[in-house]
Order: C-alpha cells, then structure tokens, then sequence
C-alpha cells in the first residue's frame, strides 16, 4: 500500500546493511527471500502477461483463436479514432471519479486521522466493511436506490417531485466507480496524514500562516505521496471496468475495459483484445512514472 | 487538537454514501415479497430460501478453500519477498515487479492467466483460482510487510549477525516476531481481496467449481432477488464480526501507519 | 531516488520476453486455420464409440444456463443412465465460448450453446459429431430441425429450443401496438425513453437490419453502415441496453417496449403482448453439444438421447416456455399454457421463416464493431 514512501527509510538503513552483511550470507539471503517469491511472479505474472503482449503481433483465426503469422494491423486498428475515443473518454471518467474520491476521501482521511484511537478504528473498519459484500450486490443495491420505480423516486415522489430518470448516464457511472474504489483512497490518506507531525503545523500557524496556508504549503505537500497513491489506487480499477459502465451505465456508454471485454469474449479476437491490454497497461506505465516522479520531489 | 467544523460534511457524506446501498440490501433481505423494488412486510424466508439452495453452499466452500489457501500461500511469499526486497535488494525493477500485481487492472491479469492456463494446456480447477488469487495477494502482503519492515529495529538485525547468527536464525528470532502485526493485517487484507474477487475468479475457475461471486454473478444477471440480498446481509454479517475478532488480536490500524 | 530509469525498462523486458515465447509458440502449435476449409471440420476425426459401455462407470459434467434444465436433472439421470451428472451454469455464450477455446481443460462433457456458437467450436475442431446411432430419439425432432444453416443435418449439434425475436410491449402503456421494427427504433411519443433493445451484437443489429430488409448475416459493409446509422439514430430513444431484466422493466412500466426472445416476453401475463414485426426476424436455436475432449462420449449421447425423450423435452417447453424442435414433447405441453404463450404456438414452418443466426468468421468482427461504434457514441 505504501511503496513510495517506504524508500526514504529504507535507503539510510541500506547504506549500513551493505557493510555489516558478508558477500555470501548476502547471496543467500536473495536467494531464500527472493527467489519463492519473484519465480512466483515471473509464471504467474510476467509470462502471462509477455504472452497477452506476443500475440498483438499475430491475427484473429476465421472463428477465433490466434493465428500465428505476423502482421501490424492490430496496431493499424488501434489508431481508429473509434478506439481512441473510447480510450480518451474512460481517461475522462475514471479522472472525474479520481477527483471526487480525492475530494470527499482527503477531508475524511484527515478527520480520521484526529480522531481518539477508539473512533480512530471504528471509523477505519467503517470504510473498509462495504468491501466484504459482493460488489455485484452493491451495485444492484444502487440500481434499486435510483431506478425510475425506486427508492429514491417514491420517496421524490411523497414529496410531490419526480421521477427522475438518475440511472444509465455517465453520470451513474461515475458515481459507482467513486462508490466502489473511496475506500481505496481513504486508506493510504489516512496513512501519509497520520504520519504527519502535528507541530511542523502548530509552527506554521505559530509564525503567523492561517490555516489555508498552513495547509497549502505544509499538509499538502507532506501527504502528497498518499495523494498519488490513493489516486492511482482509484484510478487503476476506474480506467479497467466494465461492469459499472454495463450495469449502472446502462450499456450506453463504454470505457476501456469494455471494449477489451468484448475483444475476448464477443469478438473472439485475442489478437486486437491484447493490443488494446497493452494500450491500457501503457497509459498505467506512463502514470505510475509520474508518481515515481511526483514521489521523488516530495 | 483543532478539528475544522466543514470537514464534517464530507466525512459524514462519505460514511452515508458508502452505507446506503448497504442499508438497502439489508432492508430488502427480510421483504416477504419478490420484488426488489417495493418492501411488502417483514420475513424471514429468504433466508430459509437460501439455507436450501446447494449451489450457492458449493460456492462459498469453494470460495472459503481458494481464499484460505491463497492467502497461506501468499503471506508466506509475500512476507519473505518483502525482506527480500527490503534487505537484500536495490533493485528498483524488483520493486516494481512486486507491486505490480496491486495495480495492474484485474482484467488484464485475468486474461493473462487464462491465456496462460491454456498455452500449458493446464486442467482448470479450484487450483488454477487459488494460484491466480496468489499473484495479488502477493503484492498486497509484501507492501503491508514493507510497511511493517521500516518500521523494525534494524540493528537487533545486526547484532544478531554480528554475534554470528545465520541469516535463518536472524529472521527467525529477530525479524519475524516484529513483523507479526503487519504479516497477520496482510493476510487478512489478502483473504479480504481474495473473497470477494470476481473477474479473475471468472476467467480462471472451473465451469464446475464456481465461486461465490461466479455464482453471485450467474444469479443476478437476471436481476437481484431477495435471496441475495438476504446472503449479501449474512456475509455483511459474518464479516463483521471477523473484523472485529481480527481488530482486537492485531490492532489493524498499525498496518496502515 | 532514480525510480523512473529502472521503471521504464520493466515494459521493454517484458516486450522482450514476449516475443521470445511468441517464437517458441509458432512452432509448438497447430494452427487454427486450418479449419479454413469447408466442411464440417469434426466429421474427419470422429471417435469410436462403444454401443454397449457400461455408463455407470462415466460421469458427466454439463454446462448450461440457469434454470435452463430441471433442478432434478442429476438425479432422474443417475436413475435412467446410471451416470452421475454434474451441472454447471454459464451467463451467456460468450462466457463459456471463451473458456472452451482457451485451450484449457475445463472437464466438461456437453454443453449448451447457440446456434452460431456450436458452429463456431466445431470449425475450431473442438466436438465430437453427434453419433446418431447413440440417439435414437433424434426421430421424435421434426424434420425441419435438421434444416438449420449453421448445421445442416445435425453433424455436431442436436437443437434443444428454438424461436425468434420481436418486440414485447404494454398494452396498457401504449395507444397503438407496435407492428414494425421501426416503432422500437424510432418509437411513438408514449414510449420515448422507455424502450429498451438488446446488447448483444447480433441481436442489437436484428431491429435495424430487418428494418432496412437486409440479411441478418449480412457481411456488407454498406448495409452494415446503414444499420449503425439507424441504431445510432434510435439511441436518444432509449432507457438502456438490456439483455437479462427487460421482463421486469416490463412488469414494472420502468418500459413500455422491449427487443426480447419470444419466451422470454411473459405474454401470459395481463396488459403484455409480444409481436413478430411484419418486416420479419430471425431463427435462433439453443443447441447441445459434445465436446472431443471428453472422456465420456457414450455417456454424453445417452445423456442427449435422454433429454430428447419427449417428457423430459417437454419440460422445457413448458418452464423455459420457448418452444422446443421436438413433436412428441410440444404435444405433451398444456393447452392452456400453450394458448398464452406466442413463442409456443409457432409451428417449425412459422420459425423456418426466420433467418436463422450463422457465425460469419472474420466477418464477424464487424459485429462487434458496429456494436462498440454504437455503445461508444454519446
């Protein structure tokens, strides 16, 4: 959860480490701590996705299936402005839903963060709880709170207001990613606030600096690894769905991990479904480099 | 400590968002009537219903036993790769490669498996779920253990070296017992994850070992029905009390400072 | 720290690796093009199979949708074959399409899957032809069950249920019934914004194509770019996309008119009504099939010869309430139910009048195409 910030620390005690570690004790040591778990990875992970990547260069078979001759027209396809929009606007909505999950989830963090140690855990658990229903459930549940014939629409309704068509926009969409991944911003927020030291914020405000400013040029900049991280924890499952959109989207729209599906399961066309697999893991690449980046300055 | 009055709106809208679906289902699971949309009066025979319905027992047997065995599976390697990665290693790529389950899109690891299962020609099973709920418990169990790692004395480390220890007996006596609080929150984050995942389940499972949120998902297609709602309860329920069991044995909140 | 320099090489090794296996993959397997030439492709490499082996010793594993056989399946089999049956359940066929191509062993024996679906696995050389000396039931099917274009003659596929698609609607809601493909597409002003159409590719094209009078297997891209524009121009119109819960959104009046499958409109019911549109529609059929990987074939035709017997046929026609290709089992089913229910009066001739669904092979891409230029225009 917090691999950024874990490299300051880290990096002073190396220093130390190297010295007072033998050279073989050192080989071993990678070997029976690194070893289990980075072959682990390499099958179960890096082969697996070096394969999703191999077949962008081959084509789809008359029923399906992969034909291995090399070809470039996936990468032809996927310059399609059809595509591309479809790239831009799940950028758009998973943004939008970035940026209300950090607006809502920073202040809760921060409140958390100061509450007695009792509240303090309650209120933690309260956040993660909603996470062990099933996500599918939780999101019909929103379906019953908002459909034309729902919840929210009879009691509209007793008040002489409505109905009110709220389901199957984009902004239904939006709503249920900010639903699904809050919890996932609210915990490393709360973790890079709890770290802060409260006086670096009483000096501010003793050398005169108002709250806002204390905020601005102290908090702020402090918390700023929990931000990016809280964010691209939000943002990755954001950008990859495609039940939010099918289900509380009304299939109207699609997003990225829509068109994927598809590519897979309707199309059959493994070829063009992993091109765009690696469309999605580049615009994810170029993120997590600029938190390497934005964690390297704070 | 000064708490500014406004911040209260968002955190309570935050809490009131996140728990009016859930106060909905639970709601919704004791209608006597099948609709899921209109409350005809109190009952309890949804959860009489779902007592009977073998399908979804299967599924949270099945669920139960992949959850279990890959969170064993990945806290032992999630633990030793955090040490690994914490003590015996620089590399930023190793890094990277460690956290990149926790953040690659469920999907795409999801297709990658199947892709994979099938290039090795591999008999899907329960084993073939469990070994990919592996992959991002992993991830989340070495960051937790990280997390855990900075905060250790490393210089009872050294004087257990320097005194001669082994690099086992060092782990052993020395990291392993400061590590307990952070190795326990990563597994239960670890089983959490594993519980409720659905895609990658989806794509790696058996047709005839589902899990519960395949079954879930082949129920509710068709619209949610009280029965779910009265097993999203339950499981609401049950979890409930897990985290609090786990609250009071390892103090949770440390795993995330 | 310099994390991004190390960061950026991880897309490159794993480039790297890639293209290394992907050469290693070209030699080791077989490929799929070969199937490329006509013909059912399974018939060339049909197994032995043994009359008379003893099925106790088989064990099935079935996939199928919910609630698409009878929950005491299992038990009348192990009764009748002396088999132990195992049922699983699938979504859709897209879910079970991708796991049975993936080239994992999924350890299933017969699964259910559409028309244009079996065809699709039987080109990729994944099922066992029907033996019809081990389904002696196949007679009671009438004969224009074994008319259907994806599988002319039942070689790999045996038809489990059959219809059309058209549109379900309120008769209470609606001032004037709906006759034509064109009242889903641009509806009157009664039903704005409360119709809803199907997502599935071919189905969400069925409206338009049938409207313009083209082929539901069109492969034209002219025709095809027709329909997008009257699919893109029935958007606004539109409460969602919405395969699985039309039904309630009927019941509710969240809806006031529907694209559903025949049986799936529950005109039983008061104040709904379903309708084949005069411009006409198509033929689906939901069919069984053997798959080559399994490990018991005998059993898998007793298993089909089984659900062929007219009682057990008959069941689904009465609980799916589609209609079934089988004369003995629509025989069986209750007058009464039958005199409800559009999708079961609808003689074979009435069905065969609809175009029936093929798999289009690369063609079939443009499918999806059209459906992703249609979700994705706002």
């Amino acid at each position: 959860m917090t691999g950024s910030t874990v490299s300051g620390a880290a990096a002073v005690s190396r220093s130390r480490r190297s010295r007072a570690l033998g050279r073989r004790s050192r080989a071993i040591g990678r070997l029976v701590f690194l070893g289990p778990g980075l072959a682990y990875l390499i099958v179960l992970l890096l082969v697996p996705l070096a394969l999703i990547l191999s077949y962008t260069v081959f084509r789809r078979g008359r029923f399906g299936g992969v034909v291995y001759e090399a070809t470039g027209e996936n990468f032809t396809r996927l310059l399609d402005p059809l595509y591309l929009d479809v790239i831009v606007s799940s950028l758009k909505l998973a943004t939008i839903a970035t940026v209300i999950a950090l607006l809502v989830g920073y202040p809760t963090a921060y409140l958390i963060a100061q509450l007695p140690r009792k509240w303090k855990t309650i209120a933690l658990v309260a956040i993660v709880l909603p996470f062990w229903t099933n996500f599918l459930v939780r999101v019909y549940a929103w379906i019953v709170l908002l459909s034309g014939p729902g919840l929210v629409n009879s009691a509209l309704g007793d008040l002489g207001l409505g109905p009110f068509e709220f389901l199957y926009n984009q902004g239904t969409i939006v709503t249920g990613l900010v639903y699904s991944y809050l919890p996932l911003m609210v915990l490393p927020l709360y973790a890079a606030i709890e770290k802060l030291d409260p006086q670096l914020r009483e000096a501010s405000a003793n050398l005169g600096a108002r709250p806002a400013r204390t905020f601005v040029s102290v908090t702020l900049p402090l918390t700023l690894p929990g931000v990016v991280t809280g964010c691209l924890f939000v943002f990755v499952p954001s950008f990859g769905n495609f039940v939010i959109p099918e289900l509380l989207g009304g299939g109207r729209s699609i997003m990225v991990g829509n068109l994927i599906r598809d590519q897979f399961l309707k199309a059959r066309d493994w070829p063009f479904g992993s091109t765009l697999t690696l469309a999605l893991l580049a615009v994810l690449i170029v993120l997590l480099l600029l938190q390497a980046w934005s964690a390297r300055r704070a | 400590m000064r708490r500014p009055r406004l911040l209260y709106v968002p955190f309570w809208m935050t809490y009131v968002f996140l728990y009016a679906p859930i106060a909905v289902l639970v709601v919704m699971s004791f209608n006597s009537g099948d609709s899921p949309y209109s409350f005809d009066g109190f009952s309890l025979k949804w959860y009489g219903e779902l007592a009977g319905n073998a399908e979804i027992g299967k599924g949270l047997v099945n669920t139960l036993l992949v959850a279990a065995g890959s969170t064993v599976l990945a806290t032992a390697l999630g633990t030793l790769l955090a040490v690994g990665l914490a003590r015996y290693s620089r590399s930023k790529v190793l890094d990277a490669i460690g956290v990149l389950p926790a953040v690659l899109p469920d999907l795409v690891l999801a297709i990658g498996l199947l892709v994979f299962y099938g290039t090795v020609k591999m008999t899907l099973g329960l084993h073939s779920v469990l070994l990919a709920h592996t992959v991002f418990g992993m991830a989340f169990v070495a960051a937790v253990v990280r997390t855990r790692l900075t905060h250790a004395d490393f210089s009872l480390e050294e004087a257990s070296r320097d005194l001669g220890a082994t690099p086992a007996t060092t782990f052993f006596r020395i990291t392993l017992p400061q590590l307990v609080p952070g190795i326990a929150a990563g597994a239960l984050l670890a089983f959490t994850l594993s519980v409720d995942e659905f895609v990658i389940a989806f794509f790696t499972a058996a047709p005839t070992e589902p899990t519960l949120p395949i079954v879930i998902y082949s129920m509710v297609r068709f619209g949610v029905t009280p029965e779910i709602n009265a097993l999203a309860t339950l499981l609401l329920a049950v979890s409930f009390t897990v985290v609090i069991v786990a609250q009071r044995m390892t103090r949770l909140t440390e795993s995330f400072t | 720290m310099p994390r991004s320099r190390y960061t950026r090489r991880l897309p490159a090794a794993a480039l790297a690796a890639g293209l290394a296996l992907a050469v290693s993959a070209c030699g080791g397997e077989a490929a799929d093009d070969t199937t490329a030439a006509a013909g059912p492709a399974a018939s060339a490499s049909s197994a032995q199979l043994d009359p008379n082996a003893d099925l106790s010793k088989q064990s099935l594993a079935i996939s199928v949708w919910d609630g698409y056989t009878p929950k005491e399946l299992p038990q009348q089999v192990k009764e009748k074959l002396k088999t132990e049956l195992k049922v699983t359940l699938h979504a859709n066929n897209e879910e079970i399409m991708a796991k049975l191509t993936s080239g994992t062993d999924t350890g299933l024996d017969v699964a259910f899957v559409s028309g244009q679906y079996a065809q699709a696995l039987n080109e990729a050389g994944l099922l066992e032809p029907i033996h019809p000396e081990l389904v002696p039931n196949l007679a009671n099917l009438f004969p224009e069950a074994k008319e259907l274009s994806y599988d002319k003659g039942n070689v790999f596929s045996v038809p489990y249920t059959w219809g059309t698609t058209g549109i379900c609607y309120r008769t209470d809601l609606l001032k004037t019934p709906p006759t034509s493909w064109n009242d889903l597409l641009s509806p009157p002003a009664d039903a704005k914004g409360k119709v809803t159409m199907m997502i599935t590719e071919r189905w969400l094209a069925l409206p338009a194509i049938k409207a313009l009078g083209y082929s539901v297997n069109t492969r034209s891209d002219e025709e095809i770019a027709k329909v997008k524009e009257k699919l893109l121009a029935a958007k606004p119109n539109l409460l969602a996309y919405d395969d699985t819960t039309f039904r309630d959104r009927l019941k509710k009046g969240e809806a006031v008119m529907v694209e559903a499958w025949d049986g799936w409109c529950p005109a039983g019911e008061k104040n709904i009504d379903f309708v084949v549109p005069k411009e006409g529609s198509d033929l689906w059929v939901d069919t069984m099939v053997v798959l080559k990987s399994s490990k018991n074939k005998e059993a898998a035709h007793a298993f089909i010869n089984y659900i062929l017997d007219p009682k057990v046929h008959g069941w689904a026609a009465s609980n799916i309430l589609y209609g079934v290709p089988n004369k003995a089992a629509m025989d069986l089913v209750d007058p009464e139910l039958k005199a409800s229910m559009p999708s079961l009066q609808m003689t074979p001739s009435q069905l065969l009048q609809g175009e029936s669904i093929i798999d289009l092979g690369e063609d079939s891409v443009k499918f999806t195409r059209l459906a992703t230029e249609v979700a994705a225009q706002q």
